[in-house]
């Protein structure tokens, strides 16, 4: 019998994220894979927008002012993606008491509130020209602003209670519930009259996108996919220093640095 | 029962909870939720008589009369079809074929008065050679076929 979770391969998966996820070892392999995930970034944003800027053409109907989507999708893709990992973390903190869980969610939230909020201004700036409005009371962009307020309202959570163990806790139930959000979220579109179009890729059908259009938008997607992981190692590198400032090997790492 | 099983027992019934709260919520909501109404379902009484509504539907190919800021344009849902007047600027993505948002209301009982016009967009992205080869290849086929 494993001592944690209910099955016998969650508490294997958990022994072993105890043992390897202590937050020390993890520091190191965050800082050693920093490096590595911020060149990939790097490399794909400027192939990306390359592709996006200069090499697809433009649109039969839109010109050139369909390009904004090559921001505005993988950030709305991202803001969704961010908030199911941030969960998922959140939940892992909460049911098996996980530090680094919670030290994960806690990095991601700032980094999905803002994934959301550029894909909430960059869809507002394509919607002034193309619909000829800023913003409408649709239930795609008013679900998607929700969500904003969601990463809000748990980094304001988190921020409002002193003990971090006490945060992670609460924050985690709001970041669970919050969850029914997302599907609403990318159903919207096919259960409302709305005035965002539906989806041009699902993984059912042919893409609705021109392979030239494409193909910028899919590597753009993996650059905000491979920055925000980037960012989380970064951030969650000092949420460790923080949390952990009162043992021994936080203090010789910072000692030795003086 | 081990913590961690209550906690883990306690965040999926929580989570399937809230979940069909929600759906009832959004099933109660259904039609409040319409962001636009199509021309049958005016027709049909169902959008509001007298106060202020959306109106969503394709633009009447040649049925689009400009004269300075005023336009007329007739928009169907290709069962039946409404007459729509506007004053103002129209978005970039207005034309005849295109899907469109009205707001505003009816005047009588087939002329809608609107106060804003709002484009909507297809899911469909290509460059315009290849809508023309489209185009043209489309035509050719249902010359085939007549």
């Amino acid at each position: 019998m494993g001592e944690f979770g209910g099955f016998a391969g969650v508490s294997r998966l958990i022994k072993f994220i105890h043992k390897y996820g202590a937050p020390k070892r993890f520091y190191r392999l965050a800082g050693r894979l920093v490096p590595w995930f911020a060149g990939v970034t790097a490399l794909l944003f400027v192939v990306g927008l390359y592709l996006g800027l200069y090499w697809a053409p433009p649109d039969y109907q839109q010109g050139d002012a369909y390009r904004i989507m090559f921001v505005h999708v993988p950030n709305a893709w991202m803001s969704m993606m961010a908030y199911v990992i941030m969960a998922s973390f959140a939940a892992t903190g909460y049911i098996w008491n996980v530090r680094l869980a919670d030290m994960l969610a806690k990095a991601t939230a700032p980094l999905g509130a803002s994934f959301t909020l550029t894909a909430l201004v960059t869809g507002s700036l394509w919607g002034k020209p193309m619909w000829g409005t800023w913003w409408v009371w649709d239930a795609r962009l008013t679900s998607e602003l929700i969500l904003f307020f969601l990463y809000v309202g748990y980094m304001a959570l988190q921020a409002s209670i002193d003990d971090p163990r006490r945060a992670a806790h609460a924050s985690a139930i709001l970041a669970i519930v919050g969850v029914v959000n997302i599907p609403i979220i990318h159903y919207s579109v096919y259960w409302w009259h709305t005035l965002h179009q539906p989806a041009s890729l699902t993984l059912t059908s042919q893409p609705k996108i021109y392979i030239t259009m494409l193909i910028p938008l899919i590597v753009m997607s993996f650059a905000f996919m491979f920055f925000y992981f980037t960012m989380l190692l970064v951030r969650v590198r000092s949420e460790i220093l923080v949390r952990e400032q009162r043992t021994d090997w936080v203090r010789k790492l910072v000692g030795s640095k003086q | 029962m081990r913590k961690q099983n209550k906690r883990l027992a306690f965040v999926l019934i929580g989570l399937t909870g809230v979940s069909i709260a929600t759906w009832l919520v959004l099933t109660a909501f259904r039609h409040n939720l319409v962001f636009f109404y199509s021309p049958t379902q005016v027709l049909e009484g169902k959008a509001p008589h007298h106060g202020i509504f959306r109106l969503g539907g394709l633009v009447k190919k040649g049925s689009i009369k400009k004269n300075g800021l005023k336009t007329t344009f007739t928009v169907t849902d290709l069962r039946h079809s409404l007459v729509v007047h506007y004053t103002g600027i129209l978005p970039d993505l207005f034309r005849q074929g295109q899907g469109v948002v009205v707001q505003g209301q009816m005047v009588g009982s087939s002329v809608f008065m609107a106060r804003q016009v709002l484009a909507k967009h297809g899911a469909n992205y290509m460059p315009p050679d290849v809508e023309a080869e489209l185009k043209h290849s489309m035509a050719m086929k249902a010359k085939a076929q007549s």
